[in-house]
């Protein structure tokens, strides 16, 4: 990423077969729930993590990248207006 | 309409069978994303923020009930039930799945459709004016061109990979209802001295992050040249159009960078050529094109329609949807109808499966089987006698298509914008969406009177804001949405762009903006003058005292 990231990053793609919105999950699996996403606070890790979620890119997901997520009671929020309706769908 | 041949049907379900066998490859990791992104892209398939987008061509804007159909069973089989028309008379499908595109792409090619160079750095759909073959004022029908162009550029080698992606629309009328100044190459047919039919070819017009109204290389160029033409013009942008910058290397660029004479000159050598050469129109070859486009049989109807115009003196809704909605038709008795894809607080351009199919079933029973996409996203019956025109208005409210608002403050053009777009920066929908709720009194809307509102969700202008009467542009300022608002826009033979306001505002305000404007033009206009007109003669001053004024 080009600034340094203020809080924790997860994983996002989308999925090869259907384009749905998913996030790399704890497991290793990929799941359509942010709540599941497995989120790193070291900057070096979330790259680590992107590397492994790229070599899924050939027949998982597609253009696999980094996202800053914001955590509170509620769970876990993603950060930007593009990535909130990414995770619940147009808002029309 | 034009039919396609067996040689037309046998290359289009081949290609889908090409396109089945790269996506199951795609799918077991044989290609790779980058092997297989351009693949999809030549058969209309992109990847946006939820899911695959489908981009279905509909040649000039033309189609017939039977083709409706079928995209309203893709919309059902493949989609989530509704497909979006968009500025350049195609059909977006939202939520295609790769596992199942092939499947909704043998269905077009079942009645003769498909999704080939609907993206990519090549000659896209043709798009016309939609009341082709029908407009009162028409000098010759723009359909016959459309279909020429489309089959010289279809999987032509020489431009399958130009600099950037190429848009050429032509009209047949003097009133300008394709946007042609806004185009690469915009086609105006029109009458030389000695009264023959020809062109007038206007190139580099385009919207984007560059707006230029484009220039006219040629004032009247005969119909037989007119590939020669367009494929000098091509050979020109293909040779020294700019590869090394995609923001510069639209034709538009070129066109600035060279100047217009240069240009000329530039064209004009390779038009002398090739003028006499394998693309040379011979009168044969047009008439047997025309021919596919000849006016239908159109039964005799009576000087007068009873129910029309008992329908007319008793119900004042009716009326008010004939005098806005319907116009008139070349041949007598008959009337051009158009449905409205702007419901209030509907997203514009959008059509359920059963909204798709209750217009099929119109074009069959009241519209020669024929339907037209307007680049404005709505939908037209060209061809609706006026008698029947009580029952075609029933049918239209029925689904929802009976707004009565062609060319008003509510008929609104939205790019699909952040809710779905990966380019976006802004959302655009839920903006026209308010806008048409804050005018929903149709009385005021047509005490307003014409007033085109036009937005986009990005710098990349598919929501024509530049040629808005109030373009609204969807901005990202550090995280948050913002809208810059442009006032005096014109898509017409006038065609010019829209003038920025002042500061964007915040998307809290940009509906009571847009209001505050309209509201200084009720405020300021002289008695029968339309919004564009008020502009022109009083300026931004009086719209920008109001607009920014406190509440």
């Amino acid at each position: 990423m080009s600034r340094k990231p203020k809080g924790p990053q997860a994983v996002t793609a989308n999925r090869l077969g259907d384009g749905a919105v998913v996030y790399l999950a704890e497991t290793g699996r990929w799941s359509t729930r942010l709540e599941e996403a497995r989120l790193l606070l070291d900057a070096a890790q979330a790259d680590a993590m992107l590397d492994e979620a790229g070599r899924d890119a050939a027949t998982r997901v597609v253009g696999p990248y980094l996202i800053e997520v914001e955590t509170g009671d509620a769970g876990p929020r993603v950060a930007s207006l593009r990535e909130r309706i990414r995770a619940t769908g147009p808002t029309i | 309409m034009y039919a396609y041949d067996r040689h037309d049907r046998m290359f289009v379900h081949a290609r889908v069978e090409q396109f089945r066998d790269q996506a199951a490859r795609r799918l077991k990791g044989e290609l790779s994303e980058d092997e297989f992104k351009p693949l999809r892209l030549q058969n209309g398939l992109y990847l946006q923020l939820h899911a695959y987008m489908l981009r279905v061509a509909i040649p000039y804007g033309t189609l017939d009930a039977r083709q409706m159909r079928q995209l309203a069973l893709i919309a059902r089989r493949h989609d989530r039930g509704f497909g979006h028309f968009t500025t350049r008379q195609n059909i977006q499908f939202n939520w295609i799945k790769l596992e199942e595109a092939a499947d909704a792409l043998h269905l077009l090619a079942e009645v003769d459709m498909h999704a080939i160079q609907t993206s990519g750095n090549c000659i896209r759909n043709v798009t016309a004016d939609a009341w082709a073959g029908v407009a009162p004022d028409e000098i010759e029908d723009p359909r016959i061109w459309s279909e020429i162009i489309r089959q010289w550029s279809t999987n032509h080698p020489e431009f399958s990979f130009l600099p950037r992606k190429f848009k050429i629309a032509v009209t047949g009328s003097p009133a300008d209802r394709a946007a042609v100044k806004v185009h690469d190459i915009g086609l105006r047919m029109h009458r030389n001295a000695a009264g023959e039919t020809g062109f007038e070819v206007i190139v580099g017009g385009g919207l984007g992050r560059t707006p230029i109204i484009g220039t006219t290389l040629k004032d009247w160029l005969p119909k037989r040249d007119l590939l020669s033409y367009l494929e000098a013009t091509l050979r020109v942008y293909n040779r020294y159009g700019r590869r090394d910058n995609i923001y510069k290397a639209r034709i538009k660029i070129l066109v600035h960078e060279l100047g217009p004479e240069k240009m000329r000159d530039e064209v004009e050598v390779e038009f002398q050529t090739i003028r006499d050469g394998a693309l040379a129109l011979p009168a044969e070859t047009i008439a047997e094109i025309a021919a596919h486009f000849a006016p239908p049989r159109y039964a005799k109807q009576p000087g007068f329609a009873p129910a029309h115009e008992t329908l007319r003196r008793t119900s004042p809704g009716y009326r008010r949807w004939v005098e806005t909605n319907v116009v008139p038709h070349r041949e007598p008795g008959y009337a051009i109808v158009h449905f409205s894809l702007k419901p209030e607080g509907g997203v514009p351009g959008d059509a359920t499966a059963e909204q798709m199919e209750a217009v099929a079933d119109l074009a069959e029973k009241h519209s020669l089987g024929e339907i037209r996409v307007t680049h404005t996203q709505n939908l037209v019956l060209p061809h609706v006698a006026v008698e029947d025109l009580p029952a075609v208005w029933r049918a239209a409210e029925a689904v929802g298509f009976a707004t009565p608002n062609l060319d008003l403050v509510t008929d609104i053009i939205a790019c699909p914008g952040l809710d779905y777009c990966s380019l976006a920066n802004a959302r655009s929908i839920p903006v026209a969406q308010r806008i048409t709720r804050r005018f929903a009194d149709l009385g005021r809307v047509h005490e307003i009177g014409p007033l085109s509102i036009k937005i986009s969700g990005c710098i990349n202008a598919c929501g024509h804001h530049h040629i808005g009467a109030i373009g609204i542009l969807g901005v990202d300022k550090q995280g948050e949405e913002f809208y810059q608002i442009t006032l005096g826009g014109n898509a017409g033979p006038e065609a010019r762009l829209g003038d920025l306001l002042g500061p964007a505002v915040s998307a809290d305000r940009v509906v009571d903006t847009v209001e505050a404007v309209v509201e200084a033009y009720l405020a300021i206009r002289a008695p029968g003058e339309d919004f564009l007109a008020t502009y022109a003669r009083l300026g931004l001053a009086p719209f920008k005292e109001r607009a920014y004024a406190p509440r």
